[in-house]
């Protein structure tokens, strides 16, 4: 195993940068998520570590080697591809088998350690079956199989659940967890998928446009994101943002929001009045109280466990998400209360987070 | 109308349908066929009647020796052995030198390479028959004349194969190939291990126009060949047609015998195409 570091790492195709010189480190055996919307460069990256792409300017190191002229083979990585990019013409045994026969490792050695892979990952029936014989959830389970064969000091994945349907994602991301751990290996994973970020990741790296707009652990980045992107691109349903300019009211920092509506900003924050900000509330912090604000519901989604209201209070629409089911009629009254101690307050030139 | 009658009306328009499309069907196929029915028939009849009026669809007599007559009285064995060789040799370095060079137009980035292929593919335009005698001259003062390798290396370097092989590879997935790489695979282990078995629907369909072609082929070898036991099939067929009489039945019993072994090829590699493409279903893995 490996940790890895990214130094200024700068992505052209042509004229047109769409890496801007990003930094990073993983640690040895540590699982990094790299999410981002579509076009952020997060697979880019990954395939730059993998050595697919090259690198234009900065530096990639596996362990203490500079890889940045290393073919991928030289680089001891294993990869996951969204496609799977199993071998079609081959057996299971055949495409975990393949690195090992490329690095000619004796015949006894090759059936231990395909047959060692197989049973990690309950493949051990399936060994002489063909990709196209295979469900989703298999074939994914053989690409990961063709990864561990080779215990390589890096793992590699590129949104390798995409294709696959809710539940089975859900199954698969517990497995490839279960995997990190019981083989402590270093891995970095893109998704774009902000819950399979959340639920996977020892540290995740959100990227937006060739940057990085925030390391960190899930829970520091849901509970204090850098900026208002990044509390928008965590958390679902998305947070609720809330233009207005701080004003000063009975010795109170408040909000005025760009419709007049006044709204009380956490007690923590260090901002001057006027300034123009962000309030940031997750919807999960919205409760139902009689005393709280009028709102109107316009839109009811119950989730089972949950309800998504949409919900306008004043000029403002906005989002909550209560427990259960609940006492809610649409276009009807009722009242709610934020929890602005959990809120944020974002400065709405730069985005970037004021006070805590 | 009842559902009932209306049922029997659809059943009796789809009958009427399917006797249509059928018999359409069966006359192209007896179009396509008869030449071949003809071949055989006038293989196993007699010379004079052959050239008998009125003509018969049958042989009243059939003279099955005739195949052997026409393998023994000329050294067929011989023709037979040249075309092998012949076009056995165009088809390997033509599926070889193809498989190389659609590769490397297909996937691998170098200066130029997009103008090259457009000027490899204007090659196309010229008509095959001006380069006969350009092709005669080169192989003449190379000192090819009356060799296997004067009929084989000018006709096994063309574009068609190149070109067709580039466009099946740009359809494999490149993630397969970058899997490969990250496996530790070279460029042409990529290209043995997985880009060719993948292609061997446009493999076989290459190798068996190539063959055939190869088989066919009858000015190439005639004008750079001399002598009967250097003939080709088509070429040793033309030798039973003297100043003074064509053996006909001697012909078609010849071309009866040549026609087998593209017939075999034919269906070995219909099945080897069917079965690549099936494989191919699981391509990328999804």
């Amino acid at each position: 195993m490996a940790n890895v570091t990214i130094t200024d790492v700068v992505k052209n195709y042509g004229h047109l940068e769409v890496l801007h010189g990003v930094s990073a480190s993983v640690a040895d055996g540590e699982f990094v998520v790299l999410v981002g919307p579509s076009g952020c460069g997060k697979s880019t990256l990954l395939r730059m570590i993998a050595g697919l792409e090259s690198i234009s300017d900065g530096d990639i190191e596996i362990g203490d080697r500079v890889v940045n002229d290393l073919e991928p083979k030289e680089r001891d990585i294993a990869m996951v591809f969204q496609s799977y990019a199993l071998y079609p013409h081959m057996t299971v045994r055949a495409n975990m088998a393949f690195s090992l026969k490329l690095a000619r490792r004796s015949k006894d050695e090759i059936e231990q350690m395909v047959n060692r892979a197989a049973e990690i990952l309950d493949l051990s029936t399936l060994l002489d079956r063909y990709p196209r014989q295979l469900s989703g959830g298999q074939r994914q389970r053989v690409a990961m199989g063709r990864a561990i064969v080779r215990n390589p000091q890096v793992f590699l994945f590129d949104e390798p659940l995409s294709n696959l349907d809710a539940k089975l994602r859900v199954q698969m991301r517990g497995e490839i967890k279960a995997l990190h751990q019981r083989l402590g290996a270093t891995m970095i994973y893109v998704t774009h998928d902000q819950m399979e970020a959340m639920t996977m990741g020892d540290r995740i790296v959100v990227m937006r446009a060739g940057v990085i707009e925030q390391i960190g652990t899930p829970l520091e980045i849901y509970d204090t994101p850098a900026n208002s992107f990044v509390a928008s691109f965590i958390g679902s349903p998305s947070v609720n943002l809330i233009d207005g300019v701080v004003q000063t009211q009975n010795n109170q920092l408040v909000l005025q929001a760009d419709d007049g509506a006044i709204w009380p900003l956490p007690s923590n924050v260090n901002v001057k009045a006027g300034t123009p900000v962000q309030l940031g509330i997750r919807p999960e912090h919205i409760y139902l109280d009689p005393a709280g604000l009028p709102a109107e519901a316009f839109m009811i989604e119950p989730t089972g466990a949950d309800t998504h209201v949409q919900l306008r209070v004043g000029k403002q629409l906005l989002i909550g998400v209560f427990r259960d089911r609940p006492d809610i009629a649409l276009n009807a009254t009722f009242h709610v209360r934020p929890d602005v101690s959990r809120a944020h307050v974002f400065d709405r030139v730069s985005g970037k987070r004021i006070g805590a | 109308m009842t559902t009932k009658t209306k049922a029997k009306a659809n059943a009796r328009r789809t009958l009427a349908l399917d006797i249509l499309n059928h018999g359409a069907l069966a006359l192209v196929a007896l179009l396509f066929l008869f030449p071949f029915f003809w071949m055989v028939s006038n293989a196993v009849r007699s010379n004079a009647e052959v050239l008998a009026i009125p003509v018969r669809i049958l042989p009243a007599v059939f003279e099955w020796d005739n195949f052997a007559k026409a393998w023994t009285t000329l050294p067929f064995g011989r023709f037979f052995l040249n075309s092998v060789i012949i076009s056995v040799s165009v088809t390997v370095i033509t599926v070889l030198v193809s498989c190389l060079s659609g590769y490397a137009f297909a996937r691998l980035k170098f200066p130029g390479r997009d103008k090259l292929l457009m000027a490899y593919l204007a090659t196309l335009m010229v008509p095959g028959i001006m380069l006969i005698i350009p092709l005669f001259l080169i192989v003449n003062k190379l000192g090819m004349i009356n060799t296997f390798q004067g009929v084989i290396l000018p006709v096994a370097f063309g574009t068609f194969g190149s070109f067709l092989l580039r466009q099946f590879f740009l359809s494999i997935p490149l993630e397969l190939e970058e899997a490969a790489r990250i496996d530790g695979a070279s460029r042409l282990r990529i290209l043995i291990s997985i880009i060719i078995p993948l292609s061997m629907p446009a493999i076989g369909l290459l190798s068996l126009f190539t063959f055939i072609a190869q088989w066919n082929n009858f000015l190439w070898p005639l004008i750079v060949m001399t002598g009967a036991d250097n003939a080709t099939l088509p070429v040793g067929l033309t030798l039973f047609q003297t100043q003074q009489t064509t053996a006909w039945n001697y012909i078609m019993a010849g071309a009866t015998l040549s026609m087998i072994p593209g017939v075999i090829l034919a269906v070995v590699l219909q099945k080897l195409i069917y079965n690549s493409i099936s494989l191919n279903a699981g391509m990328g893995g999804r």
